[in-house]
């Protein structure tokens, strides 16, 4: 069965870490793991490689989680990649605009490996 | 025009007494979720000051405008880091500022959503980080200011938030 390959985006590195080991202690078998630093990166690295999952920040300098998932949208290579935004963003305007452009859901910070678990499951049953 | 700053004008929100619990809770909640760290709150008088040489900051604006900052020892601040990454032995010192400046983003982020009139209408900069041997916290805005410290490890960790008029 082939591990899904994850892109995490997010401009702290210390988060991007966090993530990647919050998705195993899930219990989530993951491929590859790549990270972007913003929305700029994340587009440079969809361009150069298929991805099963991506999840998101909202609020990063460069280019931001909502102006990302605009413009993944209109790429092909974006085309059918569940996202899920994971933020501090208590906006729920924020929340509800990246919802609107796509985004499958999304994970507040501060979360536990059980939440990313109970966000992230359900996408990746889907792709089996 | 964007929503979080358009209701500036229109809705102005201050802080009322409930404040100071809502913003240690915010702070105990992060480092419960994220460090497995139980943090109790230390009584400080009102003439003492946070100290500690390294101050993450996010600002906030819309409904709210102020600062939030986190600030305590270089040792603390590495402390945190290592708990955060799941980190046995010493921790990369790149990635010191960058895990304090993400405790006072999701303190930030925590608090003010636990403001119902805050949720929506103010919006978080992304985090700065301040470090060296000596240097004084000074709010130059004459609005409130929320001081909450916190025992972590035997340390102090000093979170504010500045509130501008």
């Amino acid at each position: 069965m082939k591990r899904p390959r994850v892109l995490i985006v997010d401009d702290s590195s210390v988060m991007r870490k966090i993530i990647e080991r919050s998705l195993r202690q899930a219990g989530l078998d993951l491929g590859e793991v790549v990270e972007a630093g913003n929305g700029i990166e994340a587009l440079s690295a969809i361009r150069g490689g298929v991805f099963d999952l991506i999840l998101s920040d909202i609020n990063m300098p460069g280019m931001d989680g909502i102006e990302f998932l605009r413009q993944l949208v209109t790429l092909e290579e974006g085309k059918g990649i569940p996202v899920v935004m994971v933020t501090t963003e208590g906006s729920e305007t924020r929340v509800v605009e990246a919802l609107s452009i796509g985004a499958k859901g999304y994970i507040r910070k501060p979360f536990t490996p059980d939440q990313i678990k109970e966000r992230v499951s359900p996408l990746l049953e889907v792709m089996r | 025009m964007n929503p979080a700053l358009d209701s500036k004008t229109q809705n102005s929100v201050r802080p009322d007494a409930t404040w100071e619990a809502m913003l240690e809770c915010a702070v105990k909640e992060v480092f419960q979720i994220m460090l497995q760290s139980e943090l109790t709150t230390i009584t400080k008088t009102a003439e003492e000051v946070s100290t500690g040489d390294t101050t993450a900051m996010v600002g906030l604006a819309g409904s709210l405008c102020g600062v939030m900052s986190i600030r305590c020892s270089s040792q603390t601040a590495e402390s945190v880091a290592g708990r955060m990454l799941g980190s046995v032995g010493a921790v990369n010192p790149s990635e010191v500022p960058d895990a304090l400046a993400e405790i006072c983003n999701m303190v930030a982020g925590n608090f003010k959503s636990k403001i119902t009139r805050l949720a929506d209408s103010c919006m978080l900069s992304v985090p700065t980080v301040i470090r060296g041997e000596d240097y004084e916290m000074v709010t130059i805005a004459d609005g409130d200011q929320i001081v909450v410290c916190v025992d972590y490890e035997h340390a102090p960790i000093w979170a504010t938030l500045a509130v501008h008029s």
